[in-house]
């Protein structure tokens, strides 16, 4: 799967699970920081993110994703090893 | 043999309500803050004479006059606490002198949050078996004695109470088959560590990806009951945070069910937090007597246990 879908399907998750505006998601953005998704908002976008992407994402790695960036990479690499 | 049910419910909430403003003089907080995250307005807070015995045994009074039975009359008293002052001794056999239950066997269980649910499925499996007739089950906490008043993650969620109910024989069964389980290999997620260190420490997204895991386990709780999640009166999820009740309750996807949210007024009382809550929707008459309400505890350990029971 491309960065690109990762990213549009990251972006819809937020919009759902947060109400993020799909058009703020993008790989600078900072989860906490700039698109204001609290601690747990950012677990249930994980667990939504790893049923849409059949990936697995721990905890212990849920607290290295700052970025939204961070995310497609992980989910991508995670992807392919999966 | 014969059946078990809830003939009384008893509940004790501290004087003191504290307010999400109150607690801005404390940690950097607000209320809109706490409001968003844990759906939290206010919790009662026990002040030093409101022991978790005292607070126990002023429930289990209400537990058994709503009963209509007498101390005499109980064979056993079942303390579920997590915060009891002392290690040793137990808070049962203390909450049965003060309530002249003379003839009563007492013993503690710490199932955490899910106290509550252990002790009841416990006590109604002494009733069953016919070891006893009535059985008080008495959940006392004052997480108040535990908190670390500088985290502002866990200061804002720890509230006071009791919930008490009496258990005892009915023709029909009227406490559903336990459902439980844990994940045992996760001690550190909600933990107060003890020889010392008395602060109460949480994982919180953890615990919060755990709990929501949850939900399937939910429906089985429905279906060893024999009842579809629909024909449910009430939900009565441990009253953990806002957001996690929601969650959890909102899961098995019977939107017409009302849930309970006596969180917002009371924040987390661990194992007191169901009985407090399923009182106050009884008190509304959100759900009344004979009504089939899934109780469902949650928490430290990991552990949990949940039942169907009919509201006495």
């Amino acid at each position: 799967m491309s960065q690109a879908d990762i990213l549009d399907g990251l972006a819809a998750i937020l919009e759902e699970v947060a109400g993020v505006e799909p058009a703020d998601v993008t790989a600078d953005k900072t989860f906490i920081d700039d698109l204001d998704v609290d601690s747990l908002s950012m677990v249930e976008v994980v667990v939504a993110a790893e049923e849409k992407f059949g990936v697995k994402i721990p905890d212990e790695d849920v607290k290295t994703l700052k970025t939204v960036g961070d995310a497609v990479s992980y989910i991508q690499r995670a992807g392919v090893a999966a | 043999m014969t059946g078990a049910g809830m003939l009384g419910l008893g509940t004790y909430r501290p004087a003191r309500l504290v307010t999400n403003d109150d607690l801005t003089r404390q940690v950097d907080t607000s209320d809109a803050w706490i409001q968003t995250r844990t759906g939290i307005a206010t919790r009662r807070i026990a002040d030093s004479e409101e022991s978790t015995v005292v607070m126990g045994a002023n429930a289990a009074e209400k537990a058994l006059a709503a009963a209509g039975l007498a101390a005499a009359d109980i064979d056993a008293v079942i303390g579920a606490t997590c915060t009891a002052p002392s290690q040793i001794p137990g808070t049962a056999p203390q909450i049965a002198a003060r309530l002249g239950a003379s003839s009563a066997g007492t013993f503690d269980i710490n199932g955490g949050c899910a106290g509550f649910c252990y002790a009841v499925s416990t006590a109604a499996d002494m009733v069953r078996a016919g070891s006893v007739r009535h059985v008080l089950v008495v959940a006392t906490e004052r997480l108040s004695d535990y908190t670390d008043w500088s985290d502002r993650s866990t200061c804002i969620l720890l509230a006071d109470g009791a919930g008490s109910v009496v258990i005892g024989p009915a023709d029909a069964d009227r406490i559903g088959p336990a459902v439980w389980g844990h994940d045992g290999s996760r001690p550190e997620a909600i933990q107060v560590p003890g020889r010392g260190d008395n602060a109460f420490r949480m994982e919180g997204p953890a615990v919060f990806r755990w709990a929501i895991s949850l939900v399937p386990t939910l429906r089985t709780v429905c279906e060893r009951a024999g009842i579809a999640p629909e024909e449910l009166a009430a939900i009565v999820p441990h009253q953990a945070n806002l957001r996690i009740v929601e969650a959890l309750a909102g899961g098995l996807g019977v939107p017409d069910v009302p849930i309970a949210r006596d969180v917002v007024d009371s924040g987390n009382t661990s194992a007191a937090s169901i009985p407090l809550a399923l009182d106050r929707m009884m008190e509304a008459g959100e759900v009344v007597s004979g009504d089939p309400v899934l109780l469902f505890g949650f928490g430290a350990g990991l552990t949990y246990c949940g039942q169907v029971v009919r509201c006495p």
